[in-house]
């Protein structure tokens, strides 16, 4: 029977490039160069980047890739096969090929193990590897084994002869749930595991697919990582706040808010800030590309958005509130509670500051000796010939 | 209680000119900056709430809340470098070197007002030309909560802007990850300023009622008015944070 090492090896010898495959399965030119040009668009790509993307799909074979799951949902797999776009799915699982995936993979037990190794050994310093989850590191790494041996492990031995790593999603780019407090089996995200490689975060709980596509195609047209920002997510998706491309803005910017869930101005569309919405402190595309085909987001459907492309965002207060519980304080404690009550502590102890003055100092308060009202010196009469003239 | 002999005769007053003109501008500035951004701030943390048949399009008045927070942080900004920069150039009272709590002396002084004026645990006279010791370790503090609040909200206002001065700071975003989180400690700092201004108004009418030196005025002429012959009337103790002025 032919493995799936077996069929990758065929194929990398046959040297098919990924627009062969596609046509070969029946797509038609027109349709990929449509697709060509919407992961264009998607990554922002001026005009040439069209034709450096249909280049690219043209003349390049595979990538092998070895998508690894550690501590996670599989979410950010369910949004990748469920892309919209046909293209999407086909290119990128069939055609750049899935060395290894647990959760698509055909082999199992010690076929799918070997498999793992087969391609990392064969493809070293080559093949890209994906991650899926966060990695536990408590009690060296009991809470996640697969196959016996630890994501710890797992991951170490996967890392070092990939040429680059995706961290899909919140778990990998941040720990998501799992490694909000007290994140009881210390998960951790990848790029806080493994050092010395380069590593895109593609943020979000999942993140959508379109921008899973478009990382995936950035790679393959360009050969080089996608320019990042500060905490490592691909500029060309996340450099934008769900804020500044949400269709309420003009809400916002009027001061018309949604007080409640069920009241006129959550009728009228009204921004969903002082619900909670985490859209102006988070980085995502969802104002832009959104989900399910572009057909809505979150805020569209009237919630706000829970800022998951952002760290810790399970830890970042309540979703419903706009100030979120301050760390350390306790539960249901904002920052406004803890200025109120120091703010009131402090005039009150002013007062009694006061209080205390009054009687602890009373000899240095007022009228001191010599400097009574009729101690005054005489007011010097005015001549009024002689304005600003020198009396002494 | 230990009391000071009541003297016989009124002191003389020796004017001396402590916070010189541009020391006073950058504290009023600062004191209106302050006002505005913490008003701002607790505004656009929680706007109030509008009921209104009119189209968004007809208002923006929370745009100009936040245009009022973002220009007005700007020239806290500059306000506060031209401050620093008058720490090098301006008299002994304005000197940088007092701010920063370094010598054993400053220590001694900071004791001696908690005891005298804070605790009242002491009673002597004690006044200081400049600032005291405590005032002065204090508004250090304060420069610091002033770096931390220029350095988180630019930082936040980064992403919507193009010019070089916001991106200067947006290595703090991951240091509290992300946006969200530096969002909560810039907005619990604000309450350092509510607080720092109900015990700073506080106790500059507490200095002005207790020693009469005109500390109230001062920031406006620039003058205190000093006893020629010092704070222990006699007992051998000089003036604090520096000589009562060059002709005494």
């Amino acid at each position: 029977m032919e493995t799936i090492a077996d069929r990758a090896t065929r194929v990398d010898h046959d040297q098919v490039t990924v627009y062969e495959q596609l046509t070969a399965r029946g797509v038609s030119r027109r349709d990929f160069l449509k697709f060509c040009g919407w992961m264009s668009a998607c990554m922002g790509l001026g005009a040439d980047g069209i034709a450096q993307v249909v280049h690219a799909l043209e003349t390049k074979t595979r990538i092998p890739v070895v998508w690894m799951h550690f501590q996670e949902c599989t979410c950010c797999s369910e949004s990748f096969i469920r892309s919209s776009h046909p293209i999407v799915a086909d290119i990128l699982l069939d055609k750049i090929s899935l060395d290894y995936t647990e959760t698509l993979l055909a082999a199992s037990g010690h076929q799918a193990e070997q498999c793992l190794q087969d391609t990392i050994r064969k493809y070293k310093g080559e093949y890209l590897l994906c991650i899926e989850g966060s990695v536990p590191l408590a009690e060296d790494g009991v809470y996640c084994c697969i196959g016996g041996k630890s994501a710890k492990d797992i991951v170490a031995e996967v890392a070092a002869g990939a040429k680059a790593i995706i961290a899909w999603g919140n778990c990998a780019c941040s720990g998501c749930v799992q490694a909000a407090k007290p994140n009881p089996t210390a998960a951790t995200p990848v790029h806080k595991v493994i050092s010395g490689k380069p590593i895109i975060n593609v943020q979000g709980c999942p993140p959508i697919a379109e921008v899973m596509a478009g990382v995936l195609v950035h790679l393959l047209t360009f050969d080089r990582i996608p320019q990042l920002d500060a905490q490592g997510r691909p500029k060309a998706f996340y450099s934008r706040r769900v804020h500044d491309t949400c269709y309420r803005r003009p809400n916002y910017d009027a001061g018309l808010f949604v007080e409640s869930f069920d009241d006129d101005n959550a009728r009228k569309g009204y921004c969903l800030y002082k619900m909670g919405c985490k859209g102006p402190t988070t980085y995502n595309s969802c104002g832009t590309i959104r989900w399910n085909g572009g057909v809505s987001f979150p805020i569209q459907s009237g919630h706000g958005c829970i800022g998951c492309s952002e760290s810790n965002f399970w830890d970042n207060g309540p979703f419903y509130e706009r100030l979120g519980n301050f760390p350390g304080f306790g539960i249901e404690t904002t920052a406004d509670k803890i200025g109120l009550a120091v703010g009131a502590a402090t005039v009150a102890g002013a007062a009694a500051h006061a209080v205390l003055t009054n009687i602890r100092k009373h000899h240095e308060i007022g009228e001191q000796p010599g400097e009574s009202a009729a101690d005054a010196p005489p007011t010097p009469a005015i001549d009024p010939h002689n304005q600003g003239g020198n009396q002494s | 209680m230990n009391t000071p002999a009541p003297s016989s005769r009124p002191h003389t007053f020796q004017r001396i000119y402590v916070w010189e003109l541009p020391v006073r501008f950058y504290h009023w500035l600062n004191a209106l900056c302050i006002l505005v951004l913490t008003v701002t701030g607790f505004l656009i943390a929680n706007p109030p709430a509008i009921n209104t048949a009119g189209e968004a399009s007809f208002s923006y008045w929370f745009g100009w809340t936040r245009f009022i927070h973002f220009a007005t942080a700007y020239v806290f900004v500059f306000n506060f470098a031209f401050r620093i920069y008058w720490g090098f150039v301006g008299n002994q009272y304005a000197d940088w070197k007092n701010f920063l709590p370094l010598r054993l002396a400053q220590f001694r002084e900071v004791r001696s007002v908690l005891r005298v004026d804070i605790l009242q645990s002491l009673n002597r006279p004690l006044a200081a030309v400049g600032h005291n010791a405590l005032a002065y370790l204090t508004y250090f503090v304060m420069f610091l909560v002033f770096l931390f609040q220029v350095a988180s909200g630019f930082a936040m206002y980064a992403n919507m802007s193009d010019a070089w001065f916001p991106h200067l700071f947006t290595w703090m975003l991951p240091l509290f990850g992300g946006d969200a989180g530096l969002r909560h400690w810039h907005h619990l700092a604000t309450w350092f300023f509510v607080i720092f201004t109900v015990i700073h108004v506080y106790l500059v009418f507490y200095h002005d009622y207790v020693e009469g030196h005109g500390v109230l005025s001062s920031m406006a002429g620039g003058w205190k008015f000093l006893p020629k012959d010092g704070p222990g009337k006699g007992d051998g103790r000089s003036w604090f944070s520096g000589k009562p002025g060059p002709k005494a």
